[in-house]
Parts: structure tokens; sequence; C-alpha cells
């Protein structure tokens, strides 16, 4: 089984987001880089599935050429490539990047074989757009099912199930497909040393894409109205526990 | 004319979808132009009652012998089809799962640039649209110009509001479907066998993050939360260490939680945890460090080692309960 996971570079923002100058990024000087969480657990979830059905793991994004530390973290963990569509880390909307995966992805399968499954984050951790997987399924004809967290390969078909309500929802597809998965799929796992190591001689692909217009441009950026709080100390240590009790009671919840 | 799709059960709309037409209402007045509902689905008509209070005088209901269950795909088509026959120049669902699926569906399909989870909309050249970026700690402007504009409203961003009572006009509408549109339809349903007050319900929640220290650590926070009829949550760090169920994290890409005190101990206020906590009514922080970002967002607060506040919390409860 073959498969490619999309991953997308972030700044890790912790506690603050500083905004550049001109407001049209996120002032990344002082932050360090991940990808989502739900990423992560694509990841995991591909090598899973790899170690169970036998097949390589590619991983794959689009971003400035330094995006290449997110794909060896992939690596360590047991993906076996890289593929690296360049840009100069300008903003690039849904649409334009799923037309450049899309085209990636077709340009790859024509010297390395199709893929049986492609997977995604169901949302990007900076911009959310909710739509980069639907919108590169729509490009090559796949069917796409999002939202996933549990996922298993049934008498040939792919069973997914993703939260609804109160509930699940249960979707079975044939493969090739696409899924866009959600935290909580699986806990993925940190890389040994040893997969840190072979990580760094495994190989990595640098794509120049064709950009197409962006649709969706971006003006500015903004922090929403904050309502800064003035917090109440109602003590240190276990000597504040009467005051805490006086508060749970005021609040009527003792 | 602007066009709100609304999820339904066959009962019921949905309420973020009633939060949607509240939001078009008032645009539809903004730009001068007109909104219709649509209902997708059997027994759509039943759920359509509600809508007469939300001023809305026509409902296309979208039928078709297979549309039962849900198929992104064969929702998309169809409303794809009913965008062109009415000549509609907007689309707007809810940002649910479905509702953002669906319109990113649409707009795949019609090579357009979707908004998703839009906050505020103001007329200008085409739309000016403020919408929602890291879960809502960021907000990004951007423009819509295309002769269709697509997009979804963010949730929870206004609340839902009935007007005068409008007779309501139904009018079927039957899109042509092909086999290709089901490749993807809900093939069944599990109901969670429920343990009754969940994260997102609680009205108390004990949070607990890497401070804890430990899976062991969580079971002083488990006893805090069963004094007081709540529940426990945790940060990413509490989760990803395998301390705590990843059903159990608060934040960005956990659960969204709106407690009436949320008592969070040993977690730092990392932006994605705050986009799950913000909601609560009110939070007091628990930590060692009066550093803390927690703090800067908390009403009340305790500094100091939770290994030994939350223990004497307890038999302070205990001692009056
Ligand atoms: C895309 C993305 C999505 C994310 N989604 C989420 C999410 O959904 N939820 C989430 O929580 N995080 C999320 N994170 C992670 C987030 O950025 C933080 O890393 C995480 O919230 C930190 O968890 P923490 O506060 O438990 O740990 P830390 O930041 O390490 O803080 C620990 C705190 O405990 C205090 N402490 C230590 N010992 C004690 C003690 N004995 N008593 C009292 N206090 C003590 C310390 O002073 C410190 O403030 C996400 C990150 C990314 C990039
Ligand atoms: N620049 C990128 N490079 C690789 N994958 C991406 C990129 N942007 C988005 N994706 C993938 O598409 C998913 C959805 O993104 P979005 O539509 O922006 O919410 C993400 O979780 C990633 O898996």
């Amino acid at each position: 089984m073959n498969i490619l996971v999309c991953v997308k570079r972030v700044p890790d923002p912790g506690t603050k987001i500083e905004l550049t100058a001109d407001s049209r990024a996120v002032d990344t000087s002082k932050l360090g880089f991940t990808i989502s969480p739900h990423e992560e657990c694509a990841v995991e979830e591909a090598v899973q599935m790899i170690e169970e059905h036998g097949g390589e793991g590619t991983v794959l994004t689009l971003g400035l050429p330094e995006s290449d530390a997110q794909l060896r973290d992939a690596l360590a963990v047991g993906m076996e490539r890289g593929i690296l569509i360049e840009t100069d880390g300008s903003d690039w909307d849904p649409g334009q990047t799923a037309k450049a995966i899309a085209a990636a992805i077709e340009e790859d399968q024509t010297r390395h074989g199709p893929f049986d499954l492609l997977m995604f984050g169901n949302e990007s951790a900076d911009s959310g757009g909710f739509q980069v997987g639907i919108r590169v399924a729509n490009a090559l004809d796949l069917p796409c099912i999002t939202g996933v967290k549990s996922m298993e390969m049934e008498d040939g078909q792919l069973v997914c199930k993703r939260e609804y309500g109160d509930g699940w929802e249960v979707y079975k597809i044939p493969l090739p497909a696409v899924v866009t998965v959600k935290e909580g799929l699986n806990l993925p796992r940190h890389p040994s040393l040893r997969g840190t190591m072979k990580a760094k001689k495994k190989k990595i692909e640098f794509v120049q894409p064709e950009k197409v217009s962006a649709q969706l441009v971006m003006n500015r950026l903004r922090h929403p109205a904050e309502t800064s709080k003035e917090v109440e100390i109602l003590g240190e240590g276990a000597a504040a526990a009467p005051k805490v009790i006086e508060l749970l009671r005021k609040l009527e919840v003792l | 004319m602007i066009l709100g799709i609304i999820e339904h059960d066959g009962v019921q709309l949905d309420p973020y979808g009633l939060q949607m037409l509240t939001f078009a209402r008032d645009l539809s007045a903004r730009l001068n132009t007109s909104l219709e509902a649509v209902l997708i689905g059997k027994s759509a008509e039943s759920s359509g009652e509600q809508i007469k209070n939300f001023g809305i005088s026509k409902v296309h209901l979208i039928q078709h012998e297979r549309l039962e269950h849900y198929a992104p795909e064969a929702w998309a088509e169809s409303v794809i089809q009913l965008l062109a026959d009415k000549k509609a120049d907007l689309a707007v669902a809810a940002g649910t799962e479905r509702g953002n699926e669906l319109m990113a569906h649409i707009a795949a399909k019609l090579d357009l640039p979707l908004a998703s989870n839009c906050s505020e909309i103001s007329h200008g050249d085409g739309l000016e649209i403020t919408r929602l970026r890291w879960g809502g700690s960021l907000l990004e402007e951007t423009s819509l110009r295309d002769n269709v504009k697509l997009l979804t409203l963010a949730l929870n961003i206004v609340e839902a509001q009935e007007s005068s009572a409008n007779p309501v006009d139904f009018e079927a509408f039957t899109p042509t479907l092909e086999d290709k549109d089901f490749r993807v339809q809900l093939s069944g349903r599990e109901e969670n066998t429920a343990e009754g007050v969940t994260l997102k319900t609680a009205s108390l929640v004990v949070g607990g993050g890497r401070g804890v220290g430990s899976a062991e650590g969580f079971k002083v926070l488990e006893e805090l939360a069963e004094c007081l009829g709540g529940v426990v949550g945790g940060s990413r760090v509490a989760t990803n260490n395998g301390w705590r169920p990843h059903t159990q994290q608060v934040g960005l890409t956990g659960n969204r939680i709106s407690p009436k005190l949320y008592i969070a101990c040993g977690i730092s206020g990392a932006i994605q945890h705050l986009v799950g906590c913000k909601a609560a009514k009110n939070i007091l922080v628990i930590n060692v460090d009066r550093e803390a970002p927690f703090f800067s967002k908390a009403d009340y607060g305790v500094l100091g080692d939770l290994h030994e506040v939350v223990p004497a919390l307890i038999s302070e409860i205990k001692k009056v309960q």
C-alpha cells in the first residue's frame, strides 16, 4: 500500500502570536515550527498501515526550502520519501496550494506508480481553510472522506469513522482514495535516535511548482478584540484552600 | 440572491444553521438582495416549518430518491445545479463539519474560492471578509470578488434570532445525479454508549497539563472533579504523553468547553489551549509560575504546586460537604 501524506509547516506560537510590521504574516523570528497534530496523526496512521499491509510512505509539503525539517520529522518515524514543493514563503491560498499539490502528485505517479491512499489533516493549524484535501481529491477525481478519527481496511475497503452529534458516522470506500484526519486517530510515536539518523539519508525531492493566481487574497491579519482580565490571586499553596472554598460557594458549584 | 444551506435531521433544523440564517438575513438586507433557504434530503419539509419564524419566504427542498443519506459530493452537485438554476450570487452554510465539507466540494468543482469560518462581512468592491485563523486566535481580512461567492459562517459568532413570521413558499428542486456522486455516502451510524456528562456539556471541568507530571498524578484531579460533580480534561501535553485519552483534550485540536468553572492545574495557557476554554464563565488557574500566561486570561488564581493545593482543596471540601 503506497501512501502519501501532506503536511504543512506552521509556526508554533505557544502563548502569543506576534505579527510582522505590515500585518501580513505572523512574526516567526522568535518561533519554532511544527506541523498540525492532525497531520502528525496522518503520518502515524500511514506508518502503521504500511507496517501492517506493506508498501511505502511518502510525505509532501509545499513551502519554503527549510520545510524539509518537517519532512525529516516524518521520515524519522517511518516515512520513506519526501517531496518538497518549493515556494518563497508567501501565503498560498487553498486553491493554489491544492493545484500545485495535485500536479506534483500526478507527476510523481508517472515515475513511482500510483498512490493507494492520500492523507491530509482535516484543517491546517494556521489558516484553517478546511479544503485543501477536498480540492486535491476533486482535482484527481478521487473519493474523499473528511474528519476521520478511525480507519481500517476491511475486505479490501477502507472503513472510516468520524464524529457526528453524539455518535459516529461510518463510511466505506474502495481505494484509491483521499482521507482527511483529526487528532485522536492514534497516539503518534516519538522518533527514535536510530530513526532520526536514518531519516538524514532518506531522499527529499525538490519540485518547482507552477503558481496559478490566487483567488482568496489575504489583505491583512489582526488580533481579535481581547478582554484582558485582572486575575484575583486567592493565595499561595495549600493555605489558599479556604479562599477557594469561598469562591466555589459563591459560584454555586459547591 | 443568497442561498443559505441548512442542515437538519428531518425533524429539527441544526442550531448552527439558524445562526447562519440570522447572519445571512442581516447580510441580505445590507446587500439589498433576497435570502432563500435550502434544505436537502428526504423529510426536509417537516423540519422546514421552523424556518418561517426566521423571516424566510422561500425554501428550496432539494429532493432525490438517493439523497436519503448524507453523500457530500451528491449534496455539492445538487447545490451547484440549484445555484445555476436560480442564478444565486452567494451561497452560505454554517461552518460545521458538514458545512465546510459541502462548501469545499462546491468550491473545488466550480474552481471558486471558499472563505471558510467567516466572522464579519462588509460590502466593498466585492465582499470584504474577516475569517478565523488559528481557531479564532487570529483574524484574516480577505476579499471575495467572484461572481458566485461561497462562504461558511464560523460557529457561535451570532445568536440565532427569530424575526417576524412569514408565510413560507416551499419549492421542490430535483437535481440530476449520477452514480459517481454517491461514491462516498454515509453507510451507518454508531451511537456512543454515553457515560452521562461529557466534557462539552459539563458545568465544571478540572484540567491538568504538564505540571501534573504523570498519569497517576491525575488521580487527585479526578477526585476533585468527583467531589464537585465535574469531569477531567487535559492539555495536549497530557493527552500526547498518554496520561489521558485524546477525548479529554481541551483546545484547538481537542474539545471546546464552556463550563461555569474551569480549574486549570499545571497548564501554561498556550493559545491553542485557550481556544478551547475561552467560553468558560470562570477560570481558576493553579500554577507554580506567576508568569504563566494563563494568569492573564483567568479570573482567579492560586500560586503553588498543584500536588499540594489540590489535595488541600479536597480535604477542605470534604470537611464542609
Ligand atoms: C497546531 C497545534 C494545535 C494544538 N492543539 C492543542 C490543543 O488542542 N490543546 C492543548 O492543550 N494544546 C494544544 N497544542 C499545544 C500547545 O501549543 C502547548 O504546547 C500545550 O498546550 C502545552 O501544554 P501544558 O500547558 O500542559 O504544558 P506547558 O506549556 O509545559 O506548561 C506546564 C505548566 O505547568 C506549570 N507547572 C509545572 N509543575 C507544576 C506544579 N507542580 N504545580 C502547578 N503548576 C506546575 C508550569 O509552570 C507551566 O506553566 C497545540 C499545538 C499546535 C502547534
Ligand atoms: N502548504 C501545504 N503543504 C502541504 N500540505 C498542505 C499545505 N497546506 C495545506 N495542506 C494540507 O491540507 C490540509 C488542510 O489544509 P487547509 O485547507 O488549509 O485547512 C492540511 O492539514 C494539510 O494536510
